[in-house]
This record gives C-alpha cells, structure tokens and sequence, in this order.
C-alpha cells in the first residue's frame, strides 16, 4: 500500500507544461486518433482498452504520478490493433527490428528511411 | 571493435520504435494517412487548449442566454464558438455556487473534453488523482491550495467515454465592468476541472 502523498509534492506545478513530453508521446495519442476517425475502432473499446493497461499498472504497484501514463496508452494501442487484426505481433516485433536496423544502417546527420 | 560514431545514427527509445512500428503497420494497410497523424499534432500542440474553455465561460459569465443554453447543451453552445470535435460531443457543463464546488475526474482513464480544454495536465491522469479524487475530494482539493468551507457541499464527476464535464467557475467579486476578454483571463485551467477557483 503506498503512502498517500500530497500533490504538490507528488505532482510539481504543472501549469505550462507541454502538451507531450517527447515525440512519441505525440505520434501515438495522433495515431489512436487517426485509427479511430477511420473506424478502426470505436472510442468506448478504446476508453475500455486503456482503462484495462492503468488498472493493470496500479494493480501491478505502477507509478502513482502518472510518469508512464503514454506507454500504457502505448500498450493499450497495440493490444488493440492485434485484437482488431490490423496487425499482428509478430508483424510489429518485426518492423520494430527493421526500424532499428534502419537507424544503425543511417550514418549520422542523413534522414532515416522507412524500412 | 573501434566505433566510428558518425557511421550510423542512434536507434530512439523502445517505446519510439514500438510507435513507429504500429505506425508504418497501420500506414501500409491504408489505415492511416501520415498527413492525417501530423495534422492532429498540430491540432493539438497548437489549437486546442484551455484558452478556449475560459472563453467559454467567460462569456457565460456576461451573456445570460447564454448560460442557459450551456447549461442546457453544452456541446451545441461551445460548438457556437467553434470549439467542437472529438471528445466534445457529449458534453455537459456543472456550475459552481455559493452552495456546491463540482471537480471533475475520470477514475478508469483520463477522459477529459479536448475541444475546451486540450488535453489533461499530467497529474489528472495519475493513479494519485484518480483514485483520491473520489475518496477525499476535500483533502485533494486543499492540496490545490482550494479551501472549501464544510458547509459547502462538494460534487465529484467521473468523466467516462460518453459524457465529459466541464466546471462553470463562480465569478470572482470586483470583476464588475470588466470585457469579456479580461474575464477570460481569470479563468484558470483548473478552475474549470474544479481543483481551481476563478480569481480576480
């Protein structure tokens, strides 16, 4: 059981804060978006689908100051799309193989492409 | 193995590569638009944010019909200033009195109404918040620095999927006279979750 902690220790003055605080964050809240708007899925099986990730995690002894918040939403997102059989795993293991592979084959400065 | 830093180009985070992964997927399958992912960044880094809520309530402030039809459709009377758009269709609008201080949560997630506020602060989808919102709103609230007398009675609403809420903060006293636009400038983000008061 944690101790409860007060907010203003907990949670820091968060007024101006970025809207995200890396680009990841950005890309996979505009994902869910997009695949949403395209009827991928409806917004209660996502709401259900992220609730299902942040139970888990408090479950699990989580973080209580939200800090991994998007890579629950990350989390959920790929559950999702495999439920839905947009994808598969073992399709998303590979392109995140490729993608890094990418990165390493990319001498510094030059864009990365697509693998 | 000597390593020429300048041959390659660092790999970002796994949770970089992972979106990326789920991106390039959905993208080749025609399920997404690249330009489509970008635009709603934009959208959101740049368009929506609670500058458009306190519009909202400042002119609810001045404009008593006004009022009246946010309290009665949110999502139409915001839509009348433009501020529409997912997670502000089902909208609802509660209003703060001398006799009740309403503050918003969403205790399975963090639904929250974007078109009016854009998206939730960092604290609002904490295991913290969710969890002590309901529990020992008064104790929260005061953390936030908002002292609510005990004769005040405090509403707790659980944002869920389908209806989101937004606060109608009381009108700070001495604020007679002022613009619509200066009125807006009292109306601080937390003040329309309900874990903030208007302030003149």
């Amino acid at each position: 059981m944690t101790e409860p902690q007060s907010f203003s220790e907990l949670l820091p003055n968060t007024v101006g804060e970025p809207t995200f605080n890396e680009p990841w964050q950005a890309q996979a809240f505009a994902l869910t978006v997009t695949a949403h708007k395209q009827d991928l899925f409806t917004w209660d099986e996502w709401a259900t689908c992220l609730s299902e990730e942040i139970t888990a995690d408090k479950a699990a002894g989580g973080p209580e100051d939200g800090s991994n918040y998007y890579a629950l939403w990350l989390s959920a997102l790929e559950r999702l799309i495999t439920v839905k059989g947009a994808a598969t795993e073992e399709e998303l293991s590979g392109l995140k193989q490729a993608w890094t592979e990418s990165y390493l084959a990319t001498p510094h400065g030059q864009p990365v492409q697509e693998p | 193995m000597p390593h020429d830093s300048h041959d390659h180009t660092d790999p970002p985070s796994d949770l970089a590569l992972r979106v990326k992964a789920l991106e390039t997927a959905l993208t080749r399958k025609g399920y997404v638009d690249p330009d489509a992912i970008d635009a709603v960044v934009d959208t959101f880094e740049t368009k929506v944010g609670p500058r458009n809520g306190a519009a909202v309530i400042a002119k609810a402030w001045t404009d008593p019909a006004f009022k009246r039809r946010l309290l009665d459709d949110a999502s139409a009377a915001c839509a009348e200033l433009g501020f529409s758009g997912q997670q502000g269709e089902q909208l609802k609008v509660v209003e703060n009195t001398d006799a009740v201080h309403n503050m918003v949560v969403c205790t399975l997630c963090s639904c929250y109404p974007w078109p009016v506020l854009g998206l939730p602060p960092s604290w609002y989808k904490s295991h913290a918040y969710r969890s002590r919102a309901v529990i020992e709103p008064r104790a929260v609230l005061q953390e936030f620095g908002v002292d609510i007398p005990n004769n005040k009675e405090v509403r707790v609403w659980d944002s869920t999927a389908e209806l989101r809420y937004l606060v109608l903060p009381e009108l700070p006293a001495g604020t007679d006279g002022f613009t619509e636009d200066a009125l807006a400038e009292l109306v601080s983000r937390d003040s329309m979750i309900g874990t903030g008061v208007a302030q003149a």
